[in-house]
């Protein structure tokens, strides 16, 4: 009896005792349950049938479970007189967030390679300007942002939202390459020049080749801040027919008891894909963000 | 019926493409600009007249143009547009033609650095000097069209925000408080919840991998959906909370419709959004402490309490420390979990200052404030920021 209460409690060299592991094992799966019950419900609403979407059930499958809100979110009802936008909003996201991240890749990747490498007059600045940027409210510049676009006469249209989105998108890039930059060795460039390559060419042939992952990484970034992003779609984009999918679901969102199984089983189509890229590139998300945190 | 058609598809890549060769073409030239300015120098003292005037109106053409574009708001007429392009072309040619190359050491980096540059000042400093000017003028809704600018203007906006409401009720001091309240309590749960789960998960255990994968969730999910979603949860009736209260036996919680429960609503909410970022970075940080601390800190007699805060949070600080900046300022910065679960009701006492400055802009149309507003916020940032590098002497790793 002692041996077993021995064993149970005490740890052997480099492994936690059995009592110790037991109780970190409920603690994790506890934690694991919170993180994603809110998750799973959405799941379990998008699953019930338009006449009980709000109901006190915490079960994950109801009982009486369809697809019907799937059905409605994809192709509409034309018996209902209800139009199916979803398509119309993924897209319009899409193009949006696709023009922002790429422009966001463009303009960064040559200028953090010159606050990587180089030393010129304006440095030091621009680095303490590219951190402060990062300081700078969404909410703050998107007045001034909003005149400017009214000015232009660019409210409802692409380019409006995917030059408010790149105000945090390039700076952000930037500090990111950077940061990735100066972990690449420059001897690799030092030999290349002495074999003949210009400056240029050494970045163009050496550094973005290695880089790679980091440009990945901003792409995605860029990408994944300005997908879901709400508050400033809400102002710069007024018309129906221009939404971005977040805009859309809340017209679900908003409306009561009969549109909650269709917000959430657009939410749950919007979603999936997300956070599958997500969790699949989780680790390099993280090397990326912590390497341009931590270097400066 | 779906409203997506093949003709929208075709239209929306098209204003792309347009835009996207607009900008490659535009930045093309600019570098040409440059070079031509730092890398060569006239072939001759003579042509030096010639090449220097060329420079110097080619530059005067495109601030002309951005003048016309973004002060007086006018879309520059196509005929313009093509004769300026035209003659900044030709211009380039021609000095290219007079002048020979001439060795820099900075030249390049300009160049490198000019398209971020170009684009940062369309998106940032252009606003922000705009922001400043509408702080001293009149504008509202009904002014916009042309506001007023006066000295006047500007001290009645900064008075008004810090002596009249920043919403419609509630007054800067009340968000204000009530932010720094919002960022202490998210950010200290964020750092302590991510600690917990890190030093957990960074144990040789079974199933590590699916743990981690299933806590990150939170984070996976877009803000946006999780925060309406976590809105229904906070219903009266069939929310999951109080489901689960009444389950229990206790009574329902009116989440959202008393203010101090609709304050706890919210950071709950954004509790359970903020802890696996924090707990990843710090696992990160963890997974690069070598076992030998812990080790020789074992031989000399430390307890794990001891070796938490004599060799673990001292290692951790690299990492910790601007993820603790970040969390703040992100927190401090959270429009997206307060507007879409309480839209800072109710009587606007779950806003915070970006929520009311939002507010403020958007739904009262109270320009001139909100710029001044907004520009109170930065400033406030903007100290909390810098004293903080100072502290931990992080400035002197940007400068490097």
């Amino acid at each position: 009896m002692y041996k077993t209460m021995h064993w149970f409690f005490h740890s052997k060299k480099g492994q936690d005792s059995p009592f110790k592991r037991i109780l970190i094992h409920i603690i994790l799966i506890f934690a694991s349950i919170v993180a994603i019950y809110p998750v799973l419900r959405i799941f379990s609403i998008s699953l019930r049938p338009g006449n009980r979407a709000l109901s006190t059930s915490l079960a994950i499958i109801p009982p009486d479970a369809t697809l019907e809100n799937y059905r409605l979110v994809l192709f509409g009802d034309p018996t209902r007189h209800l139009k199916s936008d979803f398509f119309l909003w993924l897209w319009n996201s899409l193009s949006i967030t696709m023009t922002t991240a790429l422009i966001g890749v463009i303009l960064s990747a040559t200028a953090a390679y010159a606050f990587s490498r180089f030393r010129f007059p304006g440095r030091g600045p621009g680095m303490i300007f590219l951190l402060t940027t990062q300081m700078i409210p969404a909410a703050m510049l998107l007045l001034p942002i909003y005149m400017m676009l009214v000015r232009l006469h660019l409210i409802n249209s692409y380019l409006g939202l995917i030059i408010a989105y790149s105000v945090t998108s390039v700076p952000f890039s930037i500090w990111i390459l950077k940061g990735y930059y100066d972990t690449i060795p420059p001897d690799l460039e030092e030999a290349a020049r002495i074999d003949g390559a210009t400056y240029l060419g050494a970045f163009y042939r050496i550094v973005l080749p290695l880089s790679t992952p980091a440009l990945a990484i901003v792409f995605l970034f860029n990408f994944m801040g300005s997908w879901s992003e709400y508050i400033v779609a809400r102002v710069v984009l007024q018309k129906q027919d221009m939404y971005t999918w977040p805009l859309g679901l809340w017209t679900y969102a908003g409306q009561y008891t009969l549109a909650a199984g269709r917000f959430a089983a657009g939410s749950i189509l919007v979603a999936v894909p997300v956070m599958a890229l997500f969790l699949y590139s989780s680790k390099w998300l993280i090397s990326g963000l912590t390497l341009g945190s931590v270097k400066g | 019926m779906i409203t997506l058609t093949w003709n929208r598809v075709v239209a929306s890549l098209a204003i792309i493409t347009e835009f996207l060769i607009f900008i490659i073409i535009g930045l093309a030239l600019l570098e040409v600009y440059l070079y031509l300015i730092f890398h060569r120098k006239p072939r001759q003292k003579v042509l030096g007249a010639i090449v220097y005037g060329l420079e110097s109106v080619d530059a005067a053409l495109v601030l002309a143009l951005f003048y016309m574009l973004l002060l007086r708001a006018k879309t520059p007429p196509a005929s313009l547009l093509m004769f300026s392009t035209i003659f900044f072309v030709v211009s380039l040619v021609v000095i290219f033609l007079l002048s020979i190359p001439r060795s820099t050491h900075v030249g390049l980096a300009y160049l490198l650095v000019a398209p971020a540059f170009i684009g940062v000042l369309f998106l940032i400093l252009y606003p922000f000097g705009y922001e400043i000017y509408l702080a001293f003028t009149n504008a509202a809704l009904r002014t916009m069209r042309n506001p007023s600018f006066g000295l006047q203007y500007g001290i009645n906006n900064f008075k008004a925000v810090f002596t009249g409401t920043v919403a419609h009720k509630a007054t800067f001091w009340q968000v204000l408080i009530r932010t720094i309240l919002w960022t202490v309590i998210n950010v200290f749960f964020h750092v302590t919840g991510g600690m917990i789960l890190a030093l957990l998960l960074n144990r040789p255990l079974k199933l590590r991998g699916i743990y981690r994968t299933l806590l990150i969730f939170p984070w996976a999910i877009p803000q946006t959906i999780a925060a309406m979603s976590l809105r229904n949860e906070f219903n009266y009736m069939y929310g999951f909370f109080n489901v689960m209260l009444k389950r229990v036996g206790m009574q329902p919680i009116p989440w959202l419709q008393n203010p101090h429960w609709a304050f706890a609503a919210v950071v709950i909410s954004n509790i359970w959004l903020g802890i696996p970022f924090m707990m990843v970075i710090i696992l990160g940080g963890l997974q690069s402490i070598s076992r030998e601390y812990y080790e020789a800190a074992e031989i000399d007699g430390a307890n794990a309490w001891h070796q938490f805060w004599n060799v673990t949070m001292p290692l951790l600080r690299p990492v910790l420390t601007p993820a603790i900046i970040l969390g703040t300022v992100w927190t401090f910065n959270n429009i997206n979990v307060i507007y879409l679960i309480t839209q800072g009701g109710p009587q606007e006492r779950t806003d915070i200052l970006v929520t009311s400055l939002y507010k403020a802009a958007f739904s009262f149309y109270r320009y001139g404030f909100s710029a001044a507003f907004a520009l109170v916020i930065f400033i406030f940032l903007l100290t909390f920021a810098l004293i903080y590098l100072r502290v931990s002497g992080g400035l002197k790793a940007v400068y490097e």
